[in-house]
């Protein structure tokens, strides 16, 4: 079974077009606030915040251009740390107020920084919406699968039987898997990556950045007060071989100690019993059927597919990457086009003509 | 119901209803009666099309020139269970030759499209009225279902009035076998029919719903078609028939209304157009976040037809994301707006106290409906006055504009984004479902006489450091108004974070300092404290009145008609109607403080009396009434003698 995959494009920043580009050379210090950084010493937010300063000046877009929209959490400290346009909102509701920056003003980079809580809890709403929508923003979701700035309670990505202050004899309710539901909301753009991966993140950005729509970044993030370790079996050399599927598009789904081919001895391939995928040992049963990464695929079946095979308790096999990332209208540009084809139908707006309807009648004094 | 302070000259607003003024000429072998004034109400099923029907016999009157007040009356459900109580729509209309102020107590003329119509309505229908009733639907079932035990046809209980019976239904279906449709079919355009019958009673010109039906169903011409001949039979039936031995003419407003090109128009189109209006006033681009609920979703229909004007809707997922996508189009820097009813508001607390914090520019319109949870959705109430007033946590102050007429949105509107551009902060209109689908004649405004609303957008450093290098500081106020500068994104030199966070006077910056916090919530307060607003004008014709009355937002028409009636029953009083709750008028407790007596007619328990005792120790007089329905004039003109004679 071979399958073609299409080349990755140019790194063509169709996404920003409209976007101003700074007149100099940008660096990573251009990106810093003049404000402490207040997160707790070792947090994982500092690792995305020097990841993300450190990204921007590849955009080399003005920067006050861009903007930063984040909620309420330990994350959505984040815009007061980044030198450009920036909003601390309220709890859940970023993308809402990010959705009527960006689909207003089309000349702006609209970024959400969001939490697990603030994102999938009390926002929940709001953030399926903008998936749906597929409106211009890039949404970095930090997930700690904790409530750290009200000190420790289970987040709605938390595994089933947390023991936390809330939870005392565990938590009850089964978690989200932030992928699988952006997938199922209709997200035109879905990844995953870890902060200590400065590279991965980076790559991430980089393609999120470019892409029309919405684009969602979930970021594993340590909080080392609340729940530390969290994600210590994907940062692990040794135990993230066998948890950690990295996926690239038009490469082989492979992962696990090196075969003798250097890439992964295990491999995701499709049950044909079932239609699901499975992990298979490629030393016992071959490369065949191994299935080739396809972000771009029309369907979302096959990426929701790979977002399942992450075991929420253990996270083995974890998928990291872009796992989907496909063109549709972008929700702004619609809203604008719908614009000028009113003006083009009917003509510039004519306040008096307006006013006066069809139906008058004079009085003459 | 022209926005004038009554005069001496004025007659009162309660002259005999129907008086006959001078015997017309009986032309066609028919009396035409001349009559300053009419009270019409139109009721049947929600299917029949009353309110299409009330619309179009508006229209008409509308351009023909009377001064009129309409009151539609629907229920929440799409469609009640036919023939039922609780599936009555109806739509009252009043106009007259002379300036008038409110949709009128009680009709004079009742058509009534089926017994439960019928039952309804009767109650408000003073004797000596007429009724015009489709006999057609007075069969057993539908009056067993309504609990008419005998057709009160046949039975003398409507002996007091003068009753036209008209078999509208078959009549409908006879003049429109030539178009071969179902029984069904044709029986839809009974409601056409009727007016027909009362365009003829009353003499209205019938080209605008001719052209309007044509227009309506212009993919369906044979629809359109037997919906005119439907109306042309019911204006030929009442110049036949014998039993319309007259018709009616009310002559046209003239001098109510001073020189100028006029409209009908509804609250909502109003508030709508003033929106649009302010927008390019203000040379902003108009951003509305809002989601669907009665009565205020006809704004965003409305706003969603003027994307040509540069006018962007979104129609968000819930009530929170409509204010949240309006914020953040505000910090882009359009002219963000808003629009839900009080629920809704109930929803955008949260971010309504972030605007606050941010201190951006925001309309927040609130068209009320009777409360609490969800209440009463189609019928009016002032009830959120204390959740605008103070309905967050905090100190969180917000400015509210009320209109006071359905015309009166336009100018309402305008005035809220000149607060709320001038001064950076969120502004409450508080509209409600009686201004919101009633109408009046407006007197369209001249481009050129709105006010100027642009704004300046900060594009540089406004701050000096102490090392002499230049800063940007998006909290250092301006000194008159203390609105802090809007800068945009977009704006090179300018970048700046701002949040719901406790900010540092000047910077900014986060900060949890007692002696700021202390500073900036007294600062937030004095800004909007200091809002300029124009001082009560005092309707006080003799100068020696005792009681004063005072309202706010719509219940200007009942109470100032009250007024008249109570000056024409020779007694003395003072009126103020506030448009600004917020702050209030400088001169209002000076106002108060001159009448021994002050009168505060609401349709809640007393929110704005509270807030006048609270904040000037007056003894304010509390009248209220929470029906969902407007103050009626001939009763509040009695609350008031009253108040007077106490």
């Amino acid at each position: 079974m071979t399958e073609t995959i299409p080349e990755e494009k140019p790194a063509q920043i169709e996404a920003l077009s409209l976007v101003p580009k700074a007149e100099a050379k940008q660096s990573m210090k251009d990106f810093k606030s003049d404000q402490e950084v207040r997160w707790c010493p070792g947090c994982g937010d500092y690792a995305v915040l020097a990841a993300v300063q450190g990204f921007m000046p590849e955009l080399g877009l003005a920067k006050e251009n861009i903007v930063f929209v984040s909620g309420i959490g330990c994350s959505s400290r984040f815009p007061y740390y980044m030198n450009t346009y920036g909003m601390h909102s309220i709890h859940g509701r970023a993308p809402a107020i990010a959705t009527g920056l960006a689909s207003s003003r089309r000349d702006l980079s609209v970024w959400v920084v969001t939490g697990d809580g603030d994102a999938l809890s009390i926002g929940g709403n709001h953030l399926i919406h903008a998936l749906r929508r597929n409106v211009n923003l890039k949404i970095l979701l930090f997930n700690n699968r904790i409530y750290g700035l009200t000190k420790g309670q289970y987040s709605p990505t938390s595994e089933l039987g947390k023991i936390t202050k809330s939870t005392p004899m565990g938590s009850l309710d089964a978690p989200f898997n932030p992928v699988s539901l952006a997938l199922g909301a209709e997200a035109s753009f879905v990844a995953r990556t870890v902060d200590s991966d400065r590279k991965h993140l980076t790559s991430v950005l980089r393609a999120a950045a470019a892409h029309p729509g919405t684009a969602l970044v979930e970021i594993y993030q340590n909080c080392n007060i609340f729940n530390d370790g969290a994600f210590e079996v994907l940062k692990d050399k040794d135990q993230a071989l066998e948890a950690v599927i990295r996926l690239e598009h038009g490469e082989p789904i492979r992962f696990g100690a090196p075969a003798p081919d250097g890439l992964g001895s295990k491999g995701v391939v499709r049950d044909p019993a079932t239609g699901d995928l499975k992990v298979i040992d490629v030393l016992e049963e071959g490369t065949d059927g191994v299935l080739v990464h396809d972000a771009h695929a029309a369907s979302p079946t096959t990426a929701f597919a790979l977002s399942r095979l992450a075991d929420p308790e253990t996270l083995h096999r974890t998928p990291i990457g872009v796992l989907r990332n496909v063109e549709r209208p972008v929700y702004d540009t619609l809203m604008s086009d719908q614009l000028d084809s009113a003006v083009e139908q009917k003509g510039k707006g004519d306040l008096a003509a307006l006013l006066a309807g069809n139906d008058t009648w004079t009085v003459v004094g | 119901m022209t926005s004038q302070v009554s005069s001496p000259a004025e007659k009162t607003d309660g002259a005999l209803v129907g008086e006959q003024r001078a015997p017309g000429d009986g032309g066609e072998g028919k009396e035409v009666r001349r009559l300053d004034r009419v009270i019409i109400r139109f009721a049947g099923d929600s299917g029949d099309g009353m309110q299409l029907t009330g619309d179009r016999f508006t229209s008409e009157t509308a351009s023909f020139g009377n001064d009129l007040s309409t009151l539609p009356n629907f229920p929440a459900e799409i469609r009640a269970p036919a023939g039922t109580l609780p599936g009555v729509s109806s739509f009252q209309l009043h106009f007259a030759d002379h300036d008038i102020l409110t949709p009128g107590d009680a009709p004079n003329v009742l058509v009534a499209m089926n017994p439960a119509a019928l039952k309804a309505n009767i109650g408000d229908v003073p004797r000596g009225a007429e009724i015009i009733v489709n006999t057609d639907e007075f069969t057993k079932r539908p009056m067993a279902k309504v609990g008419y035990a005998t057709s009160p046809l046949e039975d003398g209980s409507l002996e007091a009035y003068n009753v036209h019976p008209v078999p509208l239904t078959t009549l409908t279906i006879e003049a429109l076998k030539e178009f071969g449709l179902s029984r069904k079919e044709a029986e839809r355009s009974k409601n056409m029919f009727a007016l027909g019958l009362l365009s003829w009673m009353y003499h209205r010109p019938t080209e605008g719903t001719e052209k309007f039906l044509r227009a309506k169903f212009a993919k369906k011409p044979d629809i359109a078609e037997a919906n005119v001949t439907a109306f042309r039979a019911g204006w030929n039936f009442g110049e036949t028939t014998e039993d319309f031995a007259t018709s009616y003419e009310v002559a046209p407003a003239t001098k109510a209304f001073p020189t100028g090109t006029y409209r009908n128009i509804s609250g909502n189109l109003a508030l709508s157009y003033g929106l649009v209006a302010a927008s390019k006033q203000a040379d902003l681009p108009l951003y509305l976040g809002s989601y669907p609920i009665t009565p205020a979703s006809d704004i965003l229909h409305e706003l969603s037809k003027h994307k040509n004007f540069g006018v962007r809707t979104f129609q968000a997922e819930d009530e929170i994301a409509g204010i949240g996508a309006a914020l953040g189009a505000a910090f882009g820097g359009s002219l963000a707006v808003t629009t839900t009813s009080g629920p809704g508001v109930a929803l955008k607390s949260e971010t309504i106290g972030l605007a606050v914090s941010l201190e951006l520019p925001l309309l927040i319109v609130d068209i009320q409906r009777g409360g609490p949870s969800t209440g009463l959705p189609t019928k009016t109430e002032q009830a959120d006055l204390l959740q605008a007033m103070y309905g967050r946590n905090g100190e969180a102050p917000v400015p509210i504009v009320a209109p006071k007429t359905p015309a009166d949105c336009f100018d309402a509107a305008l005035d809220a984004a000149r607060i709320a551009l001038t001064y950076r902060t969120p502004v409450f209109l508080l509209s409600d479902g009686y201004l919101a689908n009633g109408s009046e004649p407006w007197r369209i405004p001249e481009v050129d006489e709105l006010p100027d609303l642009r704004v300046q957008f900060a594009s540089g450093p406004n701050h000096e450091l102490a090392d002499g290098t230049e800063a940007f500081w998006p909290y250092k106020r301006d000194e008159r108004t203390l609105a802090r500068p809007w800068a945009i994104p977009g704006t090179p030199g300018l970048e700046h974070r701002i949040g719901g966070i406790e900010k540092q006077d000047g910077t900014g910056n986060i900060s949890y300092d007692p002696a700021n916090h202390d500073f900036m919530v007294r600062t937030r307060q004095a800004k909007i404290d200091g809002i300029e607003v124009p001082d009560l004008e005092v309707d006080d014709l003799s100068g020696e009145a005792n009681t004063l009355v005072v309202g706010w937002g719509s219940t200007y028409g009942p109470i100032t008609a009250a007024v008249r009636r109570v000056r024409g029953a020779g007694e003395r009083i003072a009126q103020v109607h506030l448009r600004h709750l917020n702050p209030f008028p400088r001169n209002l407790g000076e106002v108060l403080r001159r009448y021994d007596k002050v009168v505060v007619p609401e349709m809640n328990l007393g929110q704005l009396s509270t807030l006048l005792r609270a904040k000037y120790l007056v003894d304010a007089r509390s009248h209220t009434q929470v029906s969902g329905m407007p103050f009626k004039a001939e009763q509040l003109a009695e609350v008031l003698k009253e108040a007077i004679n106490d």
